[in-house]
């Protein structure tokens, strides 16, 4: 079979390096549609709004750090948690996840582009001008300040009156259709532009993930646009959606608020099980352990995703019939998770590891994941989820979900891949002094708050009474939280100082499996001159060790395609 | 603040039982996964050695084990879910509640079903008895939380939700709001006076009572006057005069509650003045707007505030 026809319109320059300080234009990179450039930018992106996010909830935790703080008022306190929580999902957590990505699936299946190029930088920037409108509410007379999660009736007007809201709307609107119209191209790109040999079996995990990601986010994000335009409606055209007074339904908005809230937990911890793994595999020197049953647990957790948003409201009263179902369904999302906990450890096991960064925060991620995973089965146990929701439990629960599982399964991408992005080696010292900096920081600030919900405090205040107790935790909570920041100041020196002056990376430094290692680091404009033969899942190592290829092993038969194997 | 684990309740006490179920099973998880990372992070380590690890990608039997033990946990699991709940959280039925709780921004309303009695932050229970307790909200979502009693509810407008209570012990139990409703969340705390029935029945018998109509200290008597005739009667209601209002918290007893302001502030006429002067400077974004009263009437108003016992 011949090569495939290259449809898409591509820059006929060569790629810019990643130096900041070099003489390649601005425009070069904001005109560009190419998918690794607009990955990079994806990054940045990220990059940018968590720092933003993260200055946000380190005044959140000078205001909190001492009982009856007058550091700062109740007004700008909930814009502060309102827009950090809006801000680190939709702006940090989804253009990081968007960024690898976008930069990997075309490289890890052999191909030279996304499917839609445009549209793919199309999601990029309006993704962006998404954060922009919604960060423009703070000029326009005050950021949106109902939460997250922006209940009704609290959302409506006449409870919060400045525009807040509207630009969550907004924002949150343009924002989705970047997102719905990426994970668009994603399907496609990893159904119809595989290189030839690679099956859906050889796919590789985060590929896998990726997939049954796009298909969540095109599932879940229009109850959210849906949501997003009858609150719009309700503001400005006095529509009555989720105006009680008038006939409509305050729950109406938690049901498909959650609808897609509780699939969005997953998607943003799909992607980060994909990379890790990737990274468990080749840090261990062996292929991912049980590929199938990881792969099968991942669609498992996409389909029960959508069967589980009640447990975010059992203490609306639906009664315990209602309760109880959604109960068992999310109590079941436990096995999947579990499967992959310990595919992973069987994949450490026997193997030779190399604890470089990468690895350290994969491992890391197996024990402060596990925390998260077992609190969010309290919060699936109806009576323990009516003593503990809403409190400062759920709080903990949800950051270890989000940065000991999502977080830390991006930053091993990123000590993994950025070598291959840019070309460079990020210093395994600094790396190894912000993996310990990150890791106490996180722990001192969310372990204690596991407590301190026991203890009686609500979340969501911008203060609190002197209660025994309350104020301690709560300092070294705040304490924690300045040591995360200064240890995410450090990764942001760390990887300006490897573009401008990190020692050069080779195609390949962690002797790794998978298609993007075969070729240059960065690679080039069109990716691969030649792409190696696919005949299992571990395509690059089968070329570098021909005589203990996977596909030659016995009962790996099953993985080989008899197709055509010309690439060129 | 007693915790969730201090069980005030009988129903919590059921609950405790559950939760120490699962604390030991979710720790016993948490241990075999860090003994696992811990061991195989230790003896796997890179030798240096340069030998490639044997190249095992699967086993079936591992893989069924891995399914099969979550699966029995959480099958456990579901059932002592179902069962728990089915014994403390039954439905309302037709039961007359003990309590009816409304929330506002920010402030909780109670009305006993069956008195004219209305009270506002501060609700008295009696101990001993299996009480129901019915909840909603006249604005936004709120929450009722009590730690110390278990179970919490959100009080949602337009619905009823209930939880039921068997307090063991008399004695002043803490909560909070827990939903967030808006700008004075964090001030919207709760105090349960809880009393042996005797008690109960004493307090509620006083509480019905009508505030003095004309109290015997004259400068009461001047801000009485004022609260009827003006602003404040629009949204207060003190029972036995002319102010009616239904909009903010009942005021009959006002003098009789230990705090104010949702647990802001203890109950002094030092506070009550405060309040008085600059609402918004002593509890941002309160429904209460600044009024200019002058010096005088702030002083008249206070003498009769704290005199409503």
């Amino acid at each position: 079979m011949a090569a495939q026809p290259v449809l898409v319109p591509e820059p006929a320059e060569a790629l810019p390096d990643l130096d900041l300080g070099g003489d390649q234009g601005l425009l070069q990179w904001i005109s560009s549609v190419d998918h690794k450039q607009i990955g990079i930018m994806y990054l940045w992106v990220a990059l940018l709004f968590m720092l933003i996010g993260g200055v946000e909830v380190l005044l959140m935790r000078v205001q909190l750090a001492v009982p009856k703080n007058t550091f700062m008022g109740p007004e700008i306190y909930n814009q502060l948690f309102t827009m950090h929580g809006t801000t680190m999902i939709f702006f940090v957590a989804m253009p990081a996840i968007f960024g690898f990505a976008t930069y990997l699936v075309p490289l890890m299946i052999g191909a030279n582009e996304m499917a839609f190029p445009r549209l793919n930088a199309l999601s990029l920037w309006i993704t962006f001008f998404g954060g922009l409108l919604l960060y423009f509410s703070f000029l326009a007379g005050g950021a949106p300040d109902a939460g997250w999660f922006n209940y009704a009736p609290l959302n409506q007007y006449n409870y919060s009156f400045r525009p807040g809201i509207d630009y969550y709307c907004a924002g949150l609107l343009l924002a989705g259709i970047g997102t719905v119209s990426a994970a668009c191209n994603f399907v496609v790109t990893i159904l119809r532009y595989r290189v030839p040999g690679m099956g859906l079996k050889q796919l590789p995990v985060f590929v896998w993930m990726m997939l049954i990601d796009s298909f969540l986010i095109i599932f879940s994000f229009p109850a959210l646009n849906a949501a997003l335009a009858m609150l719009l409606l309700d503001r400005q055209l006095h529509a009555h959606f989720f105006d009680v007074q008038a006939g409509g339904s305050a729950l109406l908005w938690q049901h498909l608020f959650w609808l897609f809230g509780h699939p969005e937990v997953y998607i943003v911890i799909l992607p980060s099980f994909g990379i890790l793994s990737e990274v468990f595999a080749v840090f261990s020197r062996k292929p991912i352990f049980g590929y199938s049953f990881i792969v099968g647990s991942g669609i498992a957790i996409g389909l029960l995703a959508f069967g589980v948003w009640i447990h975010h409201m059992l203490a609306v009263g639906l009664g315990n019939v209602v309760n109880g179902f959604f109960s068992a369904s999310s109590m079941l999302i436990g096995i999947p998770t579990g499967i992959k906990i310990f595919n992973w450890l069987a994949t450490m096991h026997g193997g030779s590891l190399r604890f470089s960064t990468a690895m350290k925060f994969a491992v890391a991620f197996l024990v402060e994941f596990t925390i998260g995973g077992l609190s969010g089965i309290a919060f699936a146990i109806v009576p323990i989820d009516l003593q503990l929701t809403d409190t400062y439990f759920v709080v903990a629960h949800i950051h270890y979900v989000f940065i000991g599982g999502t977080l830390f399964g991006l930053l091993a991408g990123l000590f993994y891949w950025f070598p291959k992005m840019s070309g460079r080696q990020l210093s395994e010292r600094l790396g190894s002094w912000f993996f310990w900096l990150f890791v106490i920081g996180f722990n001192g600030t969310f372990l204690v708050q596991h407590v301190l919900g026991t203890l009686g405090m609500p979340r969501r205040v911008y203060t609190y009474p002197d209660l025994p107790g309350w104020g301690t935790l709560n300092m070294i909570s705040t304490i924690g939280g300045f040591l995360m920041g200064a240890a995410t100041l450090l990764l942001v020196y760390m990887v300006i100082k490897a573009i401008r002056s990190g020692p050069a990376a080779t195609s390949d430094p962690w002797d790794a499996f998978t298609l993007e290692w075969s070729t240059a680091s960065p690679p080039p404009l069109q990716n691969f001159d030649r792409v190696v033969p696919v005949r299992s899942a571990r395509p690059f190592r089968d070329l570098k060790r021909p005589g203990d290829a996977d596909w030659l092993k016995p009962g790996k038969k099953e993985g080989y395609h008899e197709r055509e194997q010309s690439v060129d | 603040m007693r915790s969730i684990f201090s069980a005030a309740t009988q129903e919590a006490a059921r609950l405790n039982r559950l939760d120490t179920y699962f604390i030991v099973a979710a720790l016993a998880v948490l241990l075999l996964v860090t003994y696992l990372v811990v061991y195989t992070s230790l003896k796997f380590r890179d030798k240096g050695n340069g030998i490639e690890p044997k190249q095992e990608s699967t086993n079936l039997r591992l893989e069924m084990l891995m399914i099969g033990g979550p699966t029995v946990l959480v099958v456990g699991f579901f059932f002592l879910t179902i069962t728990t709940t089915s014994a403390i959280l039954p439905p309302a039925g037709t039961t007359t509640p003990v309590v009816l709780i409304t929330g506002h921004q920010w402030w909780w309303e109670f009305r006993y079903p069956g008195t004219n009695v209305q009270t506002a932050n501060e609700v008295h229970l009696p101990v001993g008895q299996r009480l129901l307790v019915v909840g909603t909200s006249a604005d936004v979502v709120h929450d009722w939380w009590v730690p110390s009693f278990g179970l919490k509810m959100d009080l949602i407008p337009g619905l009823r939700n209930h939880v039921w209570v068997t307090i063991k012990k008399p004695g002043i139990y803490e909560g909070a709001c827990s939903e967030f409703c808006g700008q004075q969340h964090a001030w919207m705390r709760i105090r349960v006076v809880a009393q042996m029935p005797a008690d109960y029945a004493r307090w509620l018998q006083a509480a019905a009572r009508p505030a003095v109509a004309a109290p015997s200290d004259s400068l009461a008597r001047v801000g009485g006057a004022l609260f009827a005739h003006y602003a404040c009667s629009s949204c207060h209601q003190v029972r036995g005069t002319l102010a009616a209002g239904q909009q903010g918290p009942d005021l009959t007893h006002f003098g009789s509650r230990s705090t104010m302001l949702a647990g802001l502030l203890p109950n002094t006429p030092q506070n009550v003045t405060r309040w008085l002067t600059d609402p918004q400077a002593v509890k941002p974004g309160a429904h209460m707007p600044r009024f200019i009263f002058g010096r005088d009437s702030i002083q008249a108003l206070t003498a009769y505030l704290t005199q409503l016992k």
